[in-house]
């Protein structure tokens, strides 16, 4: 019999079983789910937020999580602004979304945004005591995206379109505790926050103060099951003895391209695990997972679908996506329409067909053109990375007088073992030699300058300076 | 690491980058002299965008990089010379 009214996070939980033994671990705070569905992280002031359209700007990701499970079905709106969601960027956010609410935790935040006449405190400590939970509403789920302009896109998604991928999904279980290096006010991130609460599991919450290896350490305390992050971010964990002290089932690479080498040496590392790369976009919702341990995915998964899931096609090379799990459209009006007409997603994300598989090569922008050549940084990175001798890589171009530019590598090395032979320029000329047994001249690098780190940004994604 | 770039000459860097890079690219390098046309080199533009990046990088000149209209060099000799001009 189909519920009486709409499902919302807290209906979900209050009718899931076993509650008393989930929890969402903080770095600094825990709470149990079953004292969450007697009581409120919101002081018992759910009616004063009610149809209210409401910034979340927490600092803490266990009372962002603990405001997300109140508000969805009360609120009109949430809007999840990420940590490092520069604070003069918070008045163009709270007008683009009419924002008139806003729930924060720690000290009242310093900078008001216009509008926001009602402020609720968030903690982690549940006070006792029944709110009246009744859903009147579908609440909008606002996401933030970086774009290309400086100012941040919102995008409009629903809990329906959110948890599409999670109904039915992969890499559901009971009992599974999950964890993710991502915030769950990223899409990545909030994908796990949804399959542990709606999949019956628990969940690990990073946090920025915690380095990799104490979260590791922690989530295995925990007994962390479900895992996943960036291969960015992987490429960091596999850094550390950390990385010991986790046993997951299920190992899952998002955000970013998967290739061969890291995908390897998760299978290594994690022999017991199954290690799945999944494609998804804020805009576009996830569009499939791949499980067979390889890079890139199927062609079969391109073409029409008979079982309403994902619609994929390739149009001018890049990956387009028609299903319930995109986004339905960008706040801001000035921002280009999030749908074709055709009702597909252009994902930016270009692809190139290889036998019976397609590859990532790149994102569209991000093309470097060497005389004429295209060249996809990311297509060189993945070359750089199968040298056992790299850990991570990043290409970029260089300006050139004669070609109009060329591509250059920073290359970070694995640790390299006391007495280990081979000064720089033997280094870098056998990762020369690499690049020109798998890539056409002008996507070698014309240098490769070793260095001691590459950056991470708050998504877990490599820093591209010129991207 | 460039201590060589210290003593030897800027023809000498010049010289070294075209024999390395043409190297490196498969390319029969024609015998060097001044008067060698440099598209009779043997060298094709991408070759010639990489020994100005990596004479850049040994000698921190980019004589291409200035708005003073230089000629683009026709000979080895030319390109030599503006090398040994930029480093003046």
């Amino acid at each position: 019999m189909p519920p009486a009214e709409p499902a919302s996070l807290w209906t979900a939980l209050s009718h899931a079983a076993n509650l008393a033994g989930r929890a969402l671990w903080g770095a600094e705070a825990s709470v149990s789910l079953g004292d969450l569905v007697d009581g409120s992280s919101l002081g018992g002031q759910l009616e004063r937020l009610r149809d209210r359209s409401i910034l979340i700007t927490t600092r803490d990701q266990l009372t962002a999580a603990l405001a997300l499970i109140e508000l969805d079905g009360i609120a009109g709106r949430i809007i999840l602004c990420p940590p490092d969601l520069p604070v003069e960027q918070l008045p163009y956010v709270a007008a683009t979304a009419a924002a008139d609410a806003q729930v924060f935790d720690g000290a009242a935040p310093a900078v008001a945004a216009p509008g926001v006449a009602t402020r609720v405190a968030c903690t982690a400590t549940i006070a006792p005591g029944a709110s009246d939970r009744a859903v009147r509403r579908q609440t909008d789920w606002i996401l933030l995206t970086s774009g290309t302009t400086g100012r941040p896109k919102l995008v409009a998604h629903t809990l329906s379109s959110l948890a599409a991928p999670i109904t039915g999904g992969a890499g559901i279980s009971t009992a599974a505790v999950w964890a993710t290096f991502y915030d769950i006010r990223r899409y990545g991130g909030l994908q796990i926050f949804l399959r542990a609460l709606l999949g019956g599991g628990s969940m690990v919450l990073s946090s920025p103060k915690e380095s990799t290896a104490d979260f590791l350490a922690r989530a295995g305390t925990h007994g962390v099951t479900h895992i996943s992050g960036t291969p960015s971010h992987w490429r960091r964990a596999l850094m550390s003895a950390a990385a010991h002290s986790i046993a997951p089932q299920y190992v899952r690479l998002s955000g970013e391209i998967a290739d061969q080498a890291i995908l390897d040496r998760l299978r290594a590392r994690y022999p017991h695990a199954q290690v799945a790369h999944a494609f998804a976009s804020t805009e576009a919702g996830v569009a499939f997972d791949v499980r067979d341990g390889g890079a890139g995915f199927p062609a079969s998964l391109i073409g029409p679908r008979a079982d309403g899931g994902p619609e994929m096609k390739v149009e001018d090379g890049s990956l387009r996506i028609r299903s319930g799990r995109t986004a339905s459209r960008y706040l801001d009006a000035r921002d280009e329409a999030l749908l074709g007409a055709d009702g597909f997603v252009d994902t930016g994300d270009m692809v190139e067909r290889r036998g019976e598989r397609y590859y990532f090569v790149g994102r569209r922008g991000g093309v470097v053109n060497v005389g004429g050549l295209k060249v996809h940084p990311e297509e060189v990175e993945a070359v750089l990375n199968s040298h056992p001798r790299v850990r991570m890589s990043r290409v970029r171009t260089r300006k050139s007088p004669i070609t109009g530019a060329l591509v250059v590598a920073d290359v970070e090395l694995e640790t390299v073992a006391e007495g280990a032979t081979g000064g720089v320029t033997e280094i870098e000329e056998e990762l020369l030699r690499h690049c020109r047994q798998a890539l056409p001249r002008h996507k070698i690098p014309a240098a490769i300058n070793l260095v001691a780190g590459l950056g991470v940004n708050g998504a877990g994604k490599l820093v591209r300076r010129d991207a | 690491m460039r201590v060589e770039a210290e003593t030897k000459s800027v023809r000498d860097s010049v010289v070294a980058q075209f024999e390395t890079v043409a190297r490196e690219q498969k390319r029969a390098l024609a015998p060097l002299s001044d008067e060698l046309v440099l598209l009779d080199s043997g060298l094709d533009s991408l070759c010639l965008a990489i020994i100005v990046a990596r004479l850049e990088d040994e000698l921190g000149v980019d004589p291409f990089d200035s708005d003073n209209d230089a000629e683009f060099p026709v000979t080895v000799g030319d390109f030599i010379r503006l090398y040994e001009d930029a480093a003046r």
